[in-house]
């Protein structure tokens, strides 16, 4: 049975418990709703929860560990294990999913694709009439390894419907037979409601344990094959898909730093006197329109920001600066990455900092005025200060997003790895770096793959420390001050 | 300081210190100005240089030729049997085209020296002949006839139109040469070839290297669509739930910090970090198809998560502890309480916040192009929900794919895919303030 | 009335600040009518009346503090030694040296109490090097009787202090920048009754120096600190007097009824 299908016979149930348990309330109570403990809706909640939640449950956790479980017993089938065991068993499964698809459409019945044979070029001719490519002649071993996913893949479909829907049918029965005037149906319906609740707020560390976890195994496979002191103590970054690959991350962290710290000298100043502008100078009507246009360039996506520094800005300090000056000849440079960069954290500095200037108290600054101080010493030297700690977070966070940032450095910096302090030279940076080691055909057991793991790691270590330290400074600076 | 107080200058005058603060703060206001005028200039040149390089995408150059469906070419058999038809491959279509222009350019008596037929007609599209034979399969009754059809130009005379190409470039260009050039003049002149509105730059696929004039984005905007309503699907009851919890039920203890911790957190991660996340966990582990919606909209709604999580909190905070308090004064349980009195009031907020979210999930790339999502995809995807496993691209990583070929037409094609991908943002923006607008409530 | 209080003001003394017909306005609300007071040197005029009367405002006017909120305009004349203040050529910045202020909740600067106290000669350059800097932080703080509690920890936080300590440092603050005049903004409202006690003390001995202007919500107190006080209501100035006289004679019913707890 289609998934789709037992997605609607299962939500089908659901509706059907929900009005039946409903009904079979109020039938108890004898017609009169208010001899329930509960309201009647309650108890078809009841029915339908006890419907869902365990089939849906099983469900989610069979798609997920079936092919898992699958690839593990048809990958121990195959003969040889192997550099290239990943590549066979995707031949493998693009093979079953072929013949799955040719026996859908009915050009293949079930005994005609076990009876395949492999050397005749029948199976390329019938699964290309069901608008399937191989990209080769199969071999004998992939073939058999293909029909037995494809059985065991059925099996496996099949045991999940049966599974699910008896599964909800039983739900279906427990929940009936608890309706009746005693049962709490309200309690025990919020309890499972609270408990869906708490489960939805987890994800968040699931994501997280996520992360870390996906990034550690392949890290530590990484760190099997090529020495962890060269990796971080190596000024040298030269992959060689045919080995002996030198993979030192210093050249990418100068990289990802120079950038980063041009675009923070741009976007701070920048955002700050913006911020401070809008917030204690501009008329209503200035704040009004400008910021709202300064947003906009924080909901303008990367990419864009990325396409500004190829076409634009890297050409145009090429031409006019770097050339004439005799600094470089490459349009794509730190400064260029830099410079975009910086006008992408300007809304970020400025909202965050408008925020945190305007949490320093009234207060201080009648003192100042009151004082005597004009605006402008009042801001510096009372503002200012006060809101020290809530800047420097926002700095950190801004400097965090420099860091992480992808699309503009991929488009505007560079490939190069190189530890040179010529802004107009092109340089890489960590994430441009991950993007070019998991993109196009990867091998995922050579180390030149798994160095982008062990590179997202160090990456996400670097902004989890930033952005914790940011958190709490902000978040000390805000009880501060409520 | 004395006790006998020393009468101070008059009021009406300034004093030299007072003149130099006030300087200073002048200065320092022009700073502030200064910094906001260049925030601004900042966001102009940005948007008029993308502007400027990808409006002339949504218009096109197109010829318009009569092409015989010549049967001996065709179908020899006569049988119109669809099978024999579909054997004849597109380049059996070339000469049909190659011959309908000779004899447009004898009607209108164009003639130009030193250009071969084949070089006349190779400033119409690879594409046509695609387009011509997918016509005759679909209408084999029509073979024999002569219809009329509308070509893409090629891409280079489409350039030419565009001020990409010019004749002096045309002389070292060997993609494209001065007689060329000139046939184009002259067909433009007869009217044969114009300059119109593009609607395949929005419905078509898109198209190999060598054709940029063939570019859409149609699987894009497909792809983006199918990836918008998982994360609309998946991360607004999600994040409404997780909302719930911690802002009407959580205990205050370390798990509950934690949680807090980790969203915020969680919105700060590296893009990329989630595309890691995503091509180890749903593709490598779980065993998903690469480039497919479903992936993609997975890792954009853990990426989502946390904005929709953080605007609703803030939305369900600003509902007043009276309105929870009358409802359980009346007898209604917690649960009741929220879920019928508070989370209505909310609701306005946390559209919102999601629309704002989807938002920024629509625009993310990075993350995209490590679950594969930057291969070269020419088939529309199916209907949902199968259509979800399937291969599809998306709009900015369809952005970033053009970027990266060299043919200079391709970023005028990337820069009009932006102005596309900015009018929905900014459509969805604007429905978001005027949500906020209508239904903002102070308490 | 106008004429009986011009009558009596002028009996007493030349003085520091008059006050003539001012109207403030907040946006739409008519916050300030009609008031005109004369307040004299080396006293302690106490402003009184119930929230919302428009005190606060009126001692906002006298160093143009009002200018820092958009929608407040304010008409009339306030002349401080003769000259008037609302005039294009007064720099606001040079009156509120001249005129200093205390506010409600004690408001220290983040920063050490010595950079608290010396911040105001700093802007204003009335020190030509770091001793006459010290020296004058030093007589500032002895004159908020702050010197013997704060002269060990001048380094430490201003925020650091106890509410009734911080409030005396926010008055050194104002009394280093050398004023004429002392504007007070219910300057115990926040703070516990020793403290109150040690404030009101205090503002007993900057009348030596100072015209001090006090608003305060508590009748009480404006009868222990105050030599003159000034009632206000709903935005008028009902009755000015010597405080004895206001307190036990009083000349209006609306100011009778307010000091016998009627309205307020």
């Amino acid at each position: 049975m289609p998934l789709i299908w037992i997605f609607a016979s299962l939500l089908a149930l659901g509706a059907v418990g929900y009005a039946m348990g409903r009904r079979r309330a109020v039938a108890v109570a004898g017609g009169d709703a208010r001899r329930l403990h509960s309201l009647p809706n309650y108890y078809g909640l009841n029915v339908l929860l006890a419907v869902l939640v365990p089939s849906f449950g099983v469900l989610f956790a069979w798609m997920l560990m079936q092919p898992m479980l699958i690839e593990h017993s048809v990958a121990a089938g195959l003969p040889a294990v192997t550099a290239e065991h990943t590549l066979v068993m995707s031949d493998v499964r693009r093979l079953a999913e072929g013949l799955k698809t040719a026996i859908a459409q009915g050009a293949m019945s079930g005994d005609d694709m076990r009876a395949l044979a492999t050397g005749d070029g029948t199976i390329r001719a019938a699964l290309a009439a069901v608008g399937v490519a191989l990209g080769s002649e199969v071999e004998p071993v992939v073939l058999i390894a293909a029909q037995s996913y494809l059985a065991k893949t059925q099996t496996g479909d099949v045991l999940r419907t049966i599974v699910v829907i008896t599964l909800a049918v039983a739900g279906f029965y427990w929940a009936m037979g608890q309706t009746n005037t005693a049962f709490r149906a309200r309690n025990t319906v919020e309890r499972a409601v609270l408990v869906m609740l708490m489960a939805a707020a987890s994800i968040a560390i699931l994501t997280t344990v996520g992360i870390v976890f996906s990034m550690l195994f392949e890290t530590i496979n990484f760190f099997g094959q090529y020495q962890i002191a060269d990796f971080f103590f190596s000024t040298t970054w030269s992959p060689n898909f045919r080995g002996n690959s030198q993979l030192g991350i210093l050249p990418l962290l100068w990289g990802t730093l120079y950038i980063s710290i041009i675009a923070l000298l741009v976007a701070v100043p920048i955002g700050l006197y913006a911020a401070i502008y809008l917030s204690e100078y501009a008329a209503a009507k200035t704040r009004a329109i400008a910021k709202p246009l300064i947003e906009v360039l924080a909901g303008i996506p990367t990419i864009v920001y990325g396409l500004f520094a190829l076409v634009t800005v890297g050409p145009l300090l090429r031409d006019y600066f770097a050339q004439p000056m005799g600094w470089g000849e490459s349009g794509s440079s730190v400064m260029t990455a830099g410079l975009v960069m910086g006008i992408m954290l300007i809304p970020f500095v400025s909202s965050l900092s408008d925020d945190i200037i305007n949490a320093v108290p009234q207060t201080l600054r009648d003192g100042s005025f009151g004082l005597g101080a004009t605006k402008s010493e009042t801001i510096r030297q009372v503002v200012l200060p006060a809101a020290l700690p809530g800047i420097v977070g926002a700095v950190l966070l801004a400097a965090s997003r420099a860091i992480g940032e992808t699309m503009i450095v991929v488009l505007g910096a560079g490939a190069a790895a190189r530890m040179d302090l010529n802004p107009f030279e092109a340089m890489t940076t960590v994430t441009v770096k991950i993007v070019s080691q998991l993109t196009g055909d990867t091998d995922f057991a050579a180390p030149e793959t798994l160095v982008a793991f062990a590179l997202g790691l160090t990456l996400f270590a670097i902004t989890l420390v930033l952005n914790v330290i940011a958190l709490i400074i902000v978040r000390t600076y805000r009880e501060h001050y409520e | 300081m004395s006790d006998t107080k020393p009468r101070a200058a008059s009021l009406l005058v300034q004093n030299t210190r007072t003149r130099k603060r006030n300087a200073a703060e002048t200065r320092f206001r022009i700073y502030g100005r200064l910094a906001l005028g260049l925030g601004i200039v900042a966001l102009i040149l940005l948007l008029s240089s993308i502007i400027g390089d990808g409006a002339s995408s949504f218009r096109q150059t197109f010829v318009t030729l009569d092409v015989e469906l010549a049967e001996d070419r065709l179908d020899r058999s006569g049988t119109r049997d669809i099978d024999t038809i579909k054997k004849v491959t597109t380049f059996g279509y070339a000469p049909l085209i190659r011959n309908a222009l000779a004899v447009e350019m004898a009607g209108q008596g164009i003639v130009i020296d030193g250009l071969s037929p084949k070089d006349a007609a190779d400033i119409i599209s690879k594409e046509a002949t695609a387009k011509l034979r997918n016509f005759v399969i679909a209408n084999p009754d029509l073979i024999g006839t002569t219809q009329s059809f509308r070509f893409l130009a090629n891409g280079r005379i489409d350039g030419y139109y565009k001020g990409r190409v010019t004749l002096q470039t045309a002389v070292l260009d060997s993609n494209v040469s001065v007689e060329q050039l000139r046939l184009a003049d002259a067909l433009k002149a007869a009217g044969v070839l114009k300059v119109q509105f593009n609607r395949g730059f929005l419905t078509q696929p898109d198209a190999s290297d060598q054709r940029p004039e063939a570019a859409g984005l149609g699987v894009a905007i497909l792809g983006s669509l199918y990836m918008m309503i998982v994360v609309l699907c998946l991360a607004l009851p999600i994040g409404v739930a997780a909302s719930i919890y911690l802002e009407e039920f959580a205990p205050k203890n370390r798990w509950t910090d934690l949680i807090e911790v980790n969203i915020s957190n969680l919105a700060a991660v590296p893009s990329i970090v989630f595309g890691i996340l995503g091509l180890a966990i749903f593709i490598n582990f779980a065993g998903l198809p690469q480039s497919a919606p479903i992936v993609g909209g997975l890792v954009l709604t853990l990426m989502t998560l946390p904005t929709i999580i953080i605007a609703t909190r803030a939305s369900l905070k600003s509902v007043p502890p009276s309105i929870r308090d009358a409802a359980l004064g009346v007898g209604a349980s917690k649960m009741q309480a929220v879920f019928h009195q508070v989370l209505p009031l909310a609701a306005p907020g946390i559209l919102t916040g999601t629309i704002i979210g989807l938002a920024q999930a629509l625009g993310e790339t990075a993350p995209l192009l490590l679950i594969g999502m930057v291969a070269f995809v020419k088939e529309f995807p199916d209907a949902p929900p199968d259509g979800f496993f399937d291969p599809a691209s998306a709009l900015p990583v369809q952005i970033y794919n053009w970027t990266q070929r060299s043919d200079p037409a391709f970023v005028e094609r990337a820069s009009g895919a932006i102005i596309a991908l900015l009018v929905v943002l900014i459509v969805m923006n604007t429905v978001a303030v005027i949500l906020r607008r209508r239904f903002e409530r102070r308490w | 009335m106008k004429d009986h209080l011009s009558v009596e003001c002028e009996a007493i003394l030349q003085p520091k600040i008059a006050a003539r017909d001012v109207q403030v306005h907040y946006g739409e609300t008519h916050a300030i009518k009609d008031v005109s007071v004369d307040i004299a040197d080396n006293t302690v005029t106490a402003f009184i009346g119930p929230s919302g009367c428009g005190k606060s405002t009126f001692l906002r006017c006298i160093n143009r503090m009002n200018d820092t909120i958009g929608i407040c305009r304010v008409r009339g004349d306030i002349k401080l030694d003769g000259e008037d203040i609302y005039d294009k050529a007064v720099d606001p910045v040079q009156l509120r040296a001249k005129v200093g202020m205390v506010f409600q909740k004690p408001n220290p600067f983040p920063k050490s109490i010595y950079d608290n106290v010396a911040y105001g000669p700093k802007i204003h350059g009335l020190a030509r090097n770091k001793t006459e800097l010290d020296e004058i932080v030093e007589n500032a703080l002895r004159r908020a009787a702050l010197w013997d509690e704060a002269k060990d920890r001048l380094n430490q936080p201003g925020t650091g202090l106890s509410g009734g300590q911080q409030q005396r440092l926010c008055i050194a603050r104002a009394v280093a920048t050398a004023p004429e005049v002392l504007l007070m903004d219910e300057p115990c409202s926040a703070l516990d009754p020793i403290a109150t006690a040690q404030v009101e003390e205090l503002i007993d001995e900057l009348r030596q120096n100072y015209c001090v202007v006090i608003v305060t919500h508590s009748m009480q107190q404006a009868a222990r600190v105050s030599q003159r006080t000034a009632f206000f209501h709903l935005g008028n100035l009902v009755e000015f007097g010597d405080t004895g006289q206001v307190f036990t004679n009083p000349q209006d019913k609306r100011t009778e009824s307010y000091i016998t707890g009627r309205i307020g």
